[in-house]
């Protein structure tokens, strides 16, 4: 069993193994460090501070697997309707980066119905092998099916990474995957490298909000699983040139079979983009004061062509659908510009929006604490505002 | 909800405490986030689970319980979860849990709901705000091997063998039709949660709570804790802070310009 411990002999009781503490499991007591094993989560991070070599983990002394069988990196190309979705081509992006530091081939996996004709899209995008698997029972996401097609795919070929889209279908199939055949998986990272001694994937992902980084991996288990943040990669260049191998699996109807139905898709968000897709989000917030409020944001996101945002007030007070929730409870989003209107800042809105490249704020109130992570601000009226931006906006995108 | 009424629904909720976003703050000397005095709540997703068993339960008779893996103090979300309508509540906690990811912390607790052994429903928050992960609800779903709906939006109908369930998905909802038993992981647009009555309150005060450890639930010891962890975590960092930028003014228009002519790389 893994275990920590401080060595009363070396401890000085300098308490920086304290401050390095992100979950606030450690304490000075006697002048000396004690960790509380209720919150400890055994993550080094105080072992790496202490200069005195006062802290010993000790983890898992498992024999080394013989991991060599596994190799190429795959990515999970979702679809929806026959379309590919954006999030693949990022994948795709990352993933190529990665195959290159390892030196091994990258490979798309596409699921779906009378999909066949898609795998230039991915042979473009640089995909060297594709793995695709057509069957009626694959055209729209179910868990069953998209999870045993993924489970026989890597146990056949071995993959030593596995990347996917952090989305409703990623999050939900890949978890179950990972379980299925008994590997790692991080959640929603936001970088991803490659250590090319142990050929590890040093996957980096935000916790606690964004307030604390991570950096996992997965000494012992293949493949390496992550899930990716939308917006966070480099879409890959198209290359028509290219041609990738391509490998089309089949399977008996077995693997095909699902526990739950989908009885139907239902399409809501018609006026504006889909939030996670969005490059350009305009929000707004209780400063709105009413129904009306959106209107006038959504006047200015569709002439930028952007998606509509609320924060958790504005969707309580039911000015706009829980759908347009951005935060802590409701989606987390990084496009490359955020234009915030009458929202104060609160941290659990901050927490879904602080990673947008750009963040203009609109506030009457100086001292909102969205002003501190903006990039840009102003002060005033947002019913001056905003119209006057729509107008500008409009104007300058004539031209 | 269209429900079948007089039936007895076996309804198993899987909480974590976690600390309070609120009081998170950063420590601008050391750049490190302060925890000393944070509280610890319910994950905010959880509570909306809760109030989902309860009505559950309220519609059809039936049991809830409550189940969370942590440490002793993790007992107190357990109290909170019975003040708010669960039945029970079963604290999995052993220091060979310690260091667990999702891999292990979701075998733990599908080896703990096994001991339960009879339930209908299992209702998960869609994931915790500590970690963010969304991975435990469907990792409990695939150790236990029974179907799964994730973000669940509204329980259209259920009946003794079978529900019918809407799933928010990027562009609008799916609805999805599912045997029982069932995982289903939920979003906060299923329910607003209610506030703990006073009958709930002393009910929690006066409620006794199981505890079981590795032993109880007969988990694979390998499989446990920072052992039974595929990943590892070798670095936590402070990103750097965000900066506040400019602050433009002047007239309406001229800063609406301003802006539009600093914003037109982004904006095209």
């Amino acid at each position: 069993m893994a275990s920590i411990a401080i060595s009363l002999d070396k401890c000085t009781g300098c308490s920086l193994c304290v401050k390095a503490c992100p979950f606030g499991a450690i304490h000075m007591a006697n002048k000396k460090a004690v960790i509380d094993m209720a919150k400890c989560t055994l993550c080094g991070a105080c072992v790496t501070a202490c200069k005195f070599m006062a802290i010993e983990l000790k983890k898992d002394s498992a024999p080394k697997k013989d991991l060599s069988g596994y190799k190429d990196v795959w990515v999970f190309c979702e679809q929806k309707k026959g379309v590919i979705q954006s999030i693949s081509f990022e994948l795709l992006g990352e993933g190529r980066k990665l195959a290159d530091k390892l030196g091994v081939k990258l490979c798309a996996v596409i699921l779906g119905s009378g999909i066949e004709s898609k795998a230039a899209e991915l042979s473009e995008r640089g995909a060297d092998k594709i793995y695709l698997v057509d069957h009626p029972a694959l055209k729209s996401y179910q868990d069953d099916p998209y999870t045993e097609v993924i489970v026989n795919l890597a146990e056949e070929y071995k993959p030593e990474i596995i990347l996917c889209g952090a989305t409703t279908i990623g999050r939900s199939l890949i978890s179950r995957v990972a379980i299925r055949i008994n590997a790692g998986l991080t959640a929603d990272c936001t970088g991803l490298d490659i250590d090319p001694t142990e050929r590890l994937l040093l996957q980096t992902r935000p916790a606690f909000g964004g307030n604390i980084m991570a950096t996992i991996i997965t000494p012992n288990h293949r493949p390496q699983m992550a899930t990716v943040r939308h917006k966070v990669m480099q879409e890959a260049a198209v290359d028509k040139s290219r041609k990738a191998e391509l490998i089309i699996k089949r399977y008996p109807e077995e693997v095909f079979k699902s526990r739950t139905k989908l009885l139907e898709i239902v399409e809501e968000i018609s006026e504006t983009v889909n939030l996670s897709e969005a490059d350009i989000i305009v929000a707004g917030g209780r400063g709105l004061g009413g129904k009306e409020g959106f209107e006038m944001i959504g006047k200015l996101a569709k002439v930028l062509g952007g998606a509509v945002g609320a924060t958790r007030g504005a969707v309580d007070a039911d000015w706009i659908p829980y759908s347009h929730q951005v935060g802590q409870t409701g989606k987390t989003v990084c496009p490359k510009l955020y234009i915030a209107c009458g929202v104060s800042g609160q941290i659990q809105h901050l927490i879904g929006m602080q990673s947008s490249k750009v963040i203009v704020a609109i506030n009457k109130d100086p001292e909102a604490p969205i002003f501190k992570v903006a990039t840009y601000g102003i002060v005033g009226d947002i019913f001056d505002i905003v119209p006057a931006l729509t107008k500008e906006f409009t104007r300058s995108l004539k031209k | 909800m269209a429900i079948i009424p007089q039936q007895h629904m076996n309804i198993i909720v899987c909480i974590k405490q976690v600390p309070n976003t609120t009081d998170v703050r950063i420590d601008p000397a050391t750049n490190t986030l302060i925890r000393d005095g944070v509280e610890s709540v319910i994950n905010p997703f959880d509570t909306y689970a809760i109030e989902e068993a309860a009505r559950l339960k309220e519609r059809c008779g039936g049991k809830v319980t409550a189940i969370t893996m942590g440490p002793p103090q993790a007992e107190n979300a357990l109290k909170e979860a019975i003040s708010l309508g669960c039945d029970e509540g079963i604290l999995v906690s052993d220091r060979k849990f310690a260091g667990s990811d999702t891999w292990a912390t979701s075998y733990t607790l599908a080896a703990a709901i096994r001991k339960i052994a009879d339930f209908d429903v299992i209702l998960c928050g869609k994931q915790a705000s500590d970690g963010d992960t969304a991975q435990v609800g469907p990792g409990i779903s695939a150790h236990l091997n029974i179907p799964q709906v994730t973000y669940v939006k509204k329980i259209v109908e259920i009946s003794a063998g079978a529900a019918k369930v809407e799933r928010m998905t990027e562009e609008g909802y799916d609805i999805v039709e599912t045997p029982l038993p069932c995982l289903f992981t939920v979003v906060k647009e299923i329910n607003t949660p209610r506030l703990p009555s006073f009958k709930g309150m002393m009910r929690a005060k006066y409620a006794k709570l199981l505890k079981w450890t590795a032993d109880d639930i007969e988990a694979d010891p390998a499989a446990l804790g920072l052992d039974g962890s595929p990943t590892r975590v070798v670095k936590i960092f402070t990103p750097e802070a965000r900066k506040g930028g400019e602050i433009l003014s002047g007239a309406t228009d001229d800063v609406s310009k301003e802006l539009v002519e600093l914003l037109k790389d982004l904006v095209i």
